[in-house]
């Protein structure tokens, strides 16, 4: 129940997000000239910033950005985890060992600093749409190592069972065996890797846009409506408003992840 | 004898997996900064107001172009005699600049991971020794909120308010910590000798004490090696939100100013020091698990 309202939550958020421009009359880069800084009121519902943008529609916009490009890096990711973590968890020896090391190095790092220092290999001054693309590009790059750690054990589980002996026995080898019979009994595991990836990556979004270094304006980010703080030290509806969405989001997806899985029986 | 011999030979690992690091982090960061757009490029070079010599003067000065395989291998041999090359932004040694600023770092990670693992037993132990669904409930709760708000948000929220910065440092390390720990406790709470002590009447807090905590002693303390890394990625946030003078600061300028010869050699300083923290843990492990119960 709790997951199907989690579900239902994210849904209909997505559903709002997407209707962004026709729920708020406006682009989200459009400046009311006369209205700037507005407060709540019956056309700007979370009124406005100081160049005018109606906050609300920004807010819409940035979930919608965190909501599709969240999860399409972490499918990245976890794509990117499988394929590292199972070729080395299923090979063995000493790609595994060489795996494992460069997996702990990748882990041993503050994730924050990591992103950082990669974002500053990157160019800075770029427009808003490559900004996005660059900052969950980098997301997905560099948010591979942990969920190839648990998905490499998960595959040295895998590699002594019954079922795998009997598939080898049958002569089902090499890519067919991990395609075929691996990658099938790791389901779970991916999708347990997938969901806790996703609330890591809309936090990292937030943090690098916070520092000024994610999604640029005037494209908006939860991380860049957040940044407003630094500048508007008063508590403006907007603000509370994405700390009040990201939260719920972030709550969902736990939930989502703490709920036992049903089994394929 | 044989747990001296397991214990140096981890030592012995720990030593060559540094040295790998800083030999295969030397190659990384030297090909890096080569590769890098604008590397050997002086923007004085554009200023029409400069006279020839004193481009001259500076462009000898400037690092050469030549082969990267040299380049690296120089950059290598610097790092492992101690120079760590100097900043592009400020003009200045690397090493100096973190010899002014790892302190406040320091300062600031030894108040988180302090706080956190303060805040994290003060939730975790009291469920164990009275083991209340709503206690365990709203220690969930807060974790879990504090875990879904950004640790620069969170500095920003506290700074706009006045309030203790440094606290920030402990809300952010707090809810990382508090998962791992609850689960380690909760692991060692249900061993079979923890219940019989249970059955035998034993108070809660000698139970805590001499049989929960013993168990879960090795990996609280690999707990903590963590930790240290998830403190310095709350420093960070708090040290540039706060303009605290410390090492995530100078990061995150020479993030902005492209200052690749900085960041690099820090992205390997910060590894070397995580690397560290952790293997201490890892030393300490096996000779712990050995001991008798």
């Amino acid at each position: 129940m709790t997951r199907r309202l989690a579900w239902g939550f994210l849904a209909l958020l997505m559903g709002l997000a997407l209707a962004a421009d026709w729920i708020g009359g406006g682009s989200y880069a459009q400046q009311f000239r006369d209205f700037p800084g507005a407060a709540m009121c019956r056309r700007f519902p979370l009124g406005t910033d100081a160049l005018g943008r109606d906050r609300l529609v920004r807010l819409l916009v940035a979930t919608r950005i965190s909501l599709l490009l969240a999860p399409a890096a972490a499918l990245v990711a976890t794509v990117m985890a499988a394929a590292i973590g199972g070729i080395a968890g299923y090979c063995g020896g000493m790609l595994d060992r060489v795996t494992r090391r460069a997996i702990d190095l990748m882990l041993s790092l503050p994730w924050i600093f990591l992103l950082i220092a990669a974002r500053a290999l990157l160019p800075l001054n770029v427009p808003p749409a490559a900004s996005v693309a660059i900052t969950f590009a980098l997301l997905a790059a560099l948010g591979w190592a942990a969920p190839a750690r648990v998905i490499r054990a998960g595959v040295r589980d895998l590699r002594d069972s019954d079922f795998l002996l009997q598939a080898r026995a049958c002569g089902c080898r090499g890519f067919r065996l991990l395609w075929r019979q691996v990658a099938p009994n790791l389901k779970p595991v991916l999708a347990a890797q997938f969901l806790t990836s996703v609330p890591l990556f809309i936090l990292s979004e937030a943090n690098l846009g916070l520092l000024g270094l994610g999604v640029a304006d005037p494209l908006p980010s939860w991380g860049n409506l957040l940044h407003e703080l630094e500048t508007d030290l008063s508590f403006n509806p907007g603000v509370i408003a994405c700390l009040g969405l990201m939260l719920a989001v972030l709550v969902c997806f736990r939930l989502l992840l703490n709920q036992p899985q049903t089994p394929n029986c | 004898m044989g747990r001296l011999k397991r214990g140096s030979r981890q030592l012995a690992r720990l030593i060559v997996s540094l040295a790998v690091t800083v030999i295969v982090g030397g190659i990384l960061t030297g090909a890096l900064v080569r590769l890098s757009p604008g590397f050997g490029v002086d923007e004085h070079a554009l200023d029409p107001e400069r006279d020839a010599a004193a481009l001259r003067a500076r462009e000898a000065a400037l690092p050469e172009r030549g082969n990267i395989l040299i380049y690296c291998a120089r950059h290598t041999a610097g790092m492992l005699r101690g120079d760590l090359g100097m900043s592009r932004n400020w003009n200045r040694p690397v090493s100096g600049l973190l010899a002014e600023r790892w302190p406040v770092t320091a300062q600031l990670m030894a108040v988180g991971m302090a706080g956190g693992w303060a805040l994290a037993l003060a939730f975790a132990l009291p469920g164990l020794i009275w083991p209340a669904r709503i206690w365990k409930t709203m220690a969930g709760v807060c974790s879990g909120t504090l875990l879904c708000v950004p640790s620069a948000a969170l500095a920003l929220l506290i700074f706009v308010y006045a309030g203790p910065v440094r606290a920030v440092m402990a809300l952010a390390v707090f809810p990382r910590v508090y998962e791992y720990l609850e689960n380690v406790l909760t692991q060692a709470a249900g061993q079979p000798h923890v219940m019989a002590a249970r059955a035998r009447g034993i108070a809660p807090g000698r139970i805590l004490l001499w049989h929960v905590m013993p168990v879960a002693a090795p990996q609280m303390l690999a707990l903590a090696g963590v930790s240290v890394s998830m403190a310095f990625g709350a420093a960070v946030a708090v040290e540039v939100i706060c303009d605290f003078p410390g090492i995530g600061q100078l990061a995150w300028k020479a993030a902005l100013a492209r200052d690749l010869p900085l960041l690099v050699t820090l992205t390997m300083l910060v590894t070397l020091g995580t690397q560290v923290a952790n293997s201490v843990g890892d030393l300490w492990t096996p000779q712990r698990s050995e001991a008798p119960a």
